[in-house]
């Protein structure tokens, strides 16, 4: 493709509102809770109060007997063969540990019973019946000492793994990976300035508006119907078949409107639950998961701990960097071996003068809520403890931190050892520091300032990247079709979550295709119908989905011409497509595609559509830069965020109002993690963390002001020139908060969140000293 | 138990249990605008109007609405519309999930200020007054910056409407 001239674009790199924006305004019933059938039976789940259990004895024969019940089903009733809820690509690198239901009980909250009635009273008053009694074990609680622990998490013998990952069951080892360039322990030795610290992230919740659900029925076909909240619905189509042990063609997935993803919906959290019922009783059936089932049995960030040594010449020449990470993954697999790969691959090759890198990994079961995909995937966790070690280093040479990063970022045209040896062929991240820079007054804040009334004000930096799809794997297609009077139907198989993909994969049709936003409309996913896509995840859609409208338009358009020219009565060589007509260059006679339309509807031959996939041999990661500025209570501790400035280099930007408020909205959950939300477990592992009055995610008191602007670079394997947002807009404000926190009150919080009583305990030690 | 209540300008008559709630019967009667999106009262997805004033609707019992006036998005589709061109184009309704709850307490919000700065003369929004009415209700796509820029643009454009309404006036 080439260089287009943004000044020449009419619909990419324009903020175009998003195509279903006034439906969303005004309230019309199209999620999945509003669409599903009011004679629906209501499933719900009769849950673990134990950490981990084995079920001796289940009667449900009370439970049954309640007016409105349809089935109790236990796990006699389920297949016994293991399967992942992950959303990934088969073969999926996350084990097979999972039954619909398991006679053990591996977190508080693990489900037990499925109860299916005519209504909620019924079936609440029929969970309080289904008598079971437990086996209590120990559990493994302490993700420190997981591996190789006596109890194991999964000892079952039809447990399996796919792929090799390095896990292994028998010692609660999810995966297990290393590595590395150079010899690290020689750099690091040699170094004149080492830091070698240890970072903890927990884990966190996504806290989408629209909790997971799904509704199921048995269509004409005596297939299985399911419409779904969930981001991969191809992928959900094999979770099903797999877990009900039924063939991929009885099953057919639909996604309506999401109220949110941001990852969790990656996992397939509740479709099984509805989908075996229907299967089993041929009725409709559908789920709608309480808040508390949504923080309390999901799909969170894995928690991590993060070891890092980072070591620079005298003159600041980071020289090597040398991660280890655990990861814990909970009581099942789903994401747990791929996340955490990003926790070392997207935070060293951030910096690009290394001598020498080295990244190894352990990732554990414990029983605890399983852990999935959120925004960032590893990389925030990563991302985190090693700009936070880069911080810590500046502070030990007596340096400016932005001053370290600027002698030491990748830029344009380098080869990053530690991502799989791709070059960066688009890379504004010097850009993007200096910008931010100036944007918050860097060097008339740096490192902090007296308010005057018993506060200081502190500047923290950090920088980030992140992928633009899965290098190798991803697959996105697209169709398009003409219809009568020349109007587009575009088929993709991303799902749009709110995001508005559907509206930007429409805007580079519109494009390419020089007709209007109103020519085109665009039909979410049915797997019956949508060509495929593996689904709205890794930063992949704009990427990837967008480079498949690209092809499939450049396809289109020669149909077009071939066609129009039949009707000519010339040939296609001779005649140019504007999008309104095919012009027959030799005599100026020309046809509209309008007329097109409607002529190919009539002893016509020829299809007017066309489909094309697109998957890539590299990732090419967006960057971005992030410098909070906050204000601390020097009396209690307490950390008010003042200002974020955010520089982001995703290449083009396809549309300006959605990929900045993607931008602001990933900061805030960003300022979410790094200052109030913390999953809390008891010592028997039941989570306090349950609502929220518990889990507080920020209300708009709680973000202060965020400024967001974007130094584009040009990608020239994207379409447009563009490169992925939806992803690395998370990673900076947690190591940036707590820089600065580190430079206005000189205390240094390497565990998230960074709560109040942790600023005040430093404040004390510090005055100690 | 029957209970009698006007809902978006139209009197009905539910049959309800006396433990429901306003939200599940508002749903039941077809007002799908209605989300829920937390159960304990923080997240403001489920905000209505009963006579005028914004409440949540998943914390008011069905029966307590007997005889007064219920509003939900539905009933005030075209100053939602209206206000919606703004949040759209600030790409800020992003999954739209909370945007029913959100609109409903922006229009509320709207005309009591304005309804004070007739009274006042004064017509002067300070921000954080905008923030600290609008903080219960919660949202995770946007980071609350393009709520805010859409609010400012409608409330201009308002003011700007209602100025040239006065010129005209004053010209005629």
């Amino acid at each position: 493709m080439t260089r287009e001239k943004m000044s020449d674009l009419s619909y990419v790199n324009h903020p175009v509102p998003k195509v279903d924006s006034e439906s969303l305004v005004t309230g019309k019933a199209v999620y999945t809770n509003d669409l599903a059938p009011s004679d629906c039976l209501i499933v719900k789940i009769v849950r673990s109060p134990y950490a981990h259990a084995l079920i001796k004895e289940i009667d449900t024969a009370r439970a049954c007997a309640v007016p409105g019940i349809e089935c109790v089903l236990t796990y006699k009733d389920c297949p016994d063969k293991r399967f992942t809820l992950a959303g990934q690509t088969y073969p999926e690198p996350s084990p097979y540990d999972r039954l619909i239901l398991d006679q053990r009980m591996r977190f508080v909250g693990d489900a037990a019973a499925i109860v299916a009635g005519v209504s909620e009273e019924a079936v609440r008053k029929a969970m309080k019946l289904v008598r079971i009694k437990y086996e209590v074990l120990e559990p493994v609680l302490d993700f420190r000492k997981a591996k190789d622990n006596p109890v194991l998490v999964h000892p079952e013998d039809n447990w399996r793994s796919l792929c090799s990952v390095g896990a292994d069951n028998k010692r609660n080892l999810c995966a297990h990976d290393e590595c590395g360039e150079g010899d690290i322990d020689a750099v690091i030795a040699s170094c004149d300035y080492v830091v070698d610290r240890v970072y903890h992230t927990k884990a966190n919740q996504q806290a989408m508006m629209e909790t997971f659900r799904t509704y199921t029925y048995l269509d004409a076909y005596g297939r299985l119907n399911v419409v779904s909240s969930t981001q991969v619905p191809f992928h959900v189509r094999r979770i099903l078949a797999n877990a009900l042990d039924i063939p991929k063609h009885r099953v057919r997935v639909i996604k309506p409107r999401i109220g949110g993803g941001f990852g969790a919906k990656q996992t397939s959290v509740s479709e099984i639950y509805p989908a075996i019922v229907t299967w089993k009783t041929g009725r409709p059936a559908k789920i709608i998961f309480t808040r508390e089932e949504a923080l309390t049995a999901s799909s969170p960030r894995h928690e991590m701990e993060l070891h890092v040594r980072v070591g620079a010449d005298k003159d600041g020449r980071i020289r090597g960097i040398d991660l280890h990470t655990l990861s814990n993954t909970g009581a099942f697999g789903e994401h747990g071996p791929t996340t955490v790969g990003l926790s070392g691959h997207k935070s060293i090759p951030l910096y690009g003068k290394t001598d020498a890198f080295r990244f190894t990994y352990d990732v554990v079961y414990t029983n605890v809520m399983s852990a999935g995909a959120y925004r960032g995937y590893g990389a925030t966790q990563g991302i985190f403890a090693v700009e936070s070690a880069v911080n810590e280093l500046a502070e030990k040479m007596g340096m400016d931190p932005t001053v370290l990063r600027e002698k030491n970022l990748v830029r344009e045209g380098q080869v990053m050892p530690a991502y799989y040896n791709e070059r960066t062929d688009s890379c504004a991240l010097d850009r993007c520091l200096a910008r931010a820079k100036e944007m918050i007054g860097w060097d008339r804040k740096y490192p902090f300032y007296e308010c005057g009334n018993g506060k200081v004000r502190g500047v923290g930096v950090a920088m980030a990247m992140q992928g633009s799809g899965i290098s190798h794997v991803d697959t996105g297609s697209v169709a398009i079709k003409m219809n009568d009077d020349g109007f587009y139907s575009l088929m993709v198989g991303a799902t749009d979550m709110g995001t508005g993909c559907d509206t930007i994969l429409a805007q580079m049709a519109a494009e390419c295709l020089e007709c209007s936003m109103e020519d085109i409309v665009v039909h979410g996913v049915d797997t019956d119908i949508s060509p495929y896509d593996t689904g709205s995840y890794a930063s992949s859609t704009t990427y990837v989905t967008g480079m498949a409208v690209v092809k499939t338009c450049e396809k289109l358009r020669g149909k077009i011409c071939s066609v129009g020219a039949g009707y000519l009565g010339c040939q296609a060589e001779d005649v140019q497509f504007d999008g309104v007509n095919v012009t027959n260059l030799k005599n100026g006679e020309s046809i509209s595609r309008k007329e097109i339309g409607n002529k190919v509807m009539c002893f016509s031959n020829e299809a007017l559509s066309a489909s094309e996939a697109f998957s890539s041999p590299t990732s090419p990661p967006p960057f971005m830069a992030g410098i909070a500025e906050v204000e601390i209570d020097k009396e209690t501790g307490e950390v008010e965020m003042v200002d974020y400035a955010a520089v982001v280099d995703c290449g083009t930007v396809v549309n300006p109002a959605l990929a900045r408020v993607q931008v602001e909205g990933g900061i805030a959950q960003g300022i979410g993690m790094a200052l109030f939300e913390d999953i809390v477990y008891n010592e028997k592992g039941k989570n306090y963390s349950n609502s929220f009055m518990q889990y507080k995610i920020p209300s708009r008191l709680d973000v202060g002001r965020i400024r967001v602007e974007f130094e584009s670079s040009y990608e020239p394997t994207g379409p447009f020139g563009a490169k992925s947002i939806g992803e690395i807009v998370i990673n900076t404000p947690s190591p940036a908060i707590a820089n600065a926190v580190q430079n206005a009150a000189g205390v240094i919080i390497r565990e998230l969140p960074i709560t109040a009583e942790k600023v005040y305990m430093g404040m004390m030690e510090k005055k100690k000293e | 138990m029957e209970i009698r209540f006007i809902l978006n300008q139209k009197q009905v008559a539910v049959d309800a249990a006396p433990d429901a709630v306003l939200m599940n019967v508002l749903r039941d009667l077809g007002c799908k605008s209605v989300k829920c999106g937390c159960e304990t009262t923080n997240c403001g997805l489920c905000t209505v109007w009963i006579d005028g004033k914004s409440r949540l609707s998943c914390s008011v019992l069905a029966a307590g609405v007997a005889g007064r006036e219920v509003t939900t998005l539905e009933g005030v589709e075209e100053e939602a519309a209206e206000f919606g061109r703004f949040l759209a184009e600030e790409g800020a309704e992003q999954c739209g999930f909370c945007s029913p709850g959100f609109i409903m307490n922006v229009l509320a919000m709207v005309k009591e200020f304005e309804e004070r700065d007739a009274a006042s003369g004064s017509g002067v929004w300070d921000i954080e007054e905008i923030k600290e009415y609008l903080a219960g209700n919660l949202c995770r796509c946007t980071g609350y910056m393009g709520q805010l820029r859409a609010i400012q643009n409608y409330m201009a454009e308002r003011r700007g409407a209602a100025e040239g309404r006065e010129m005209k006036e004053v010209q005629a």
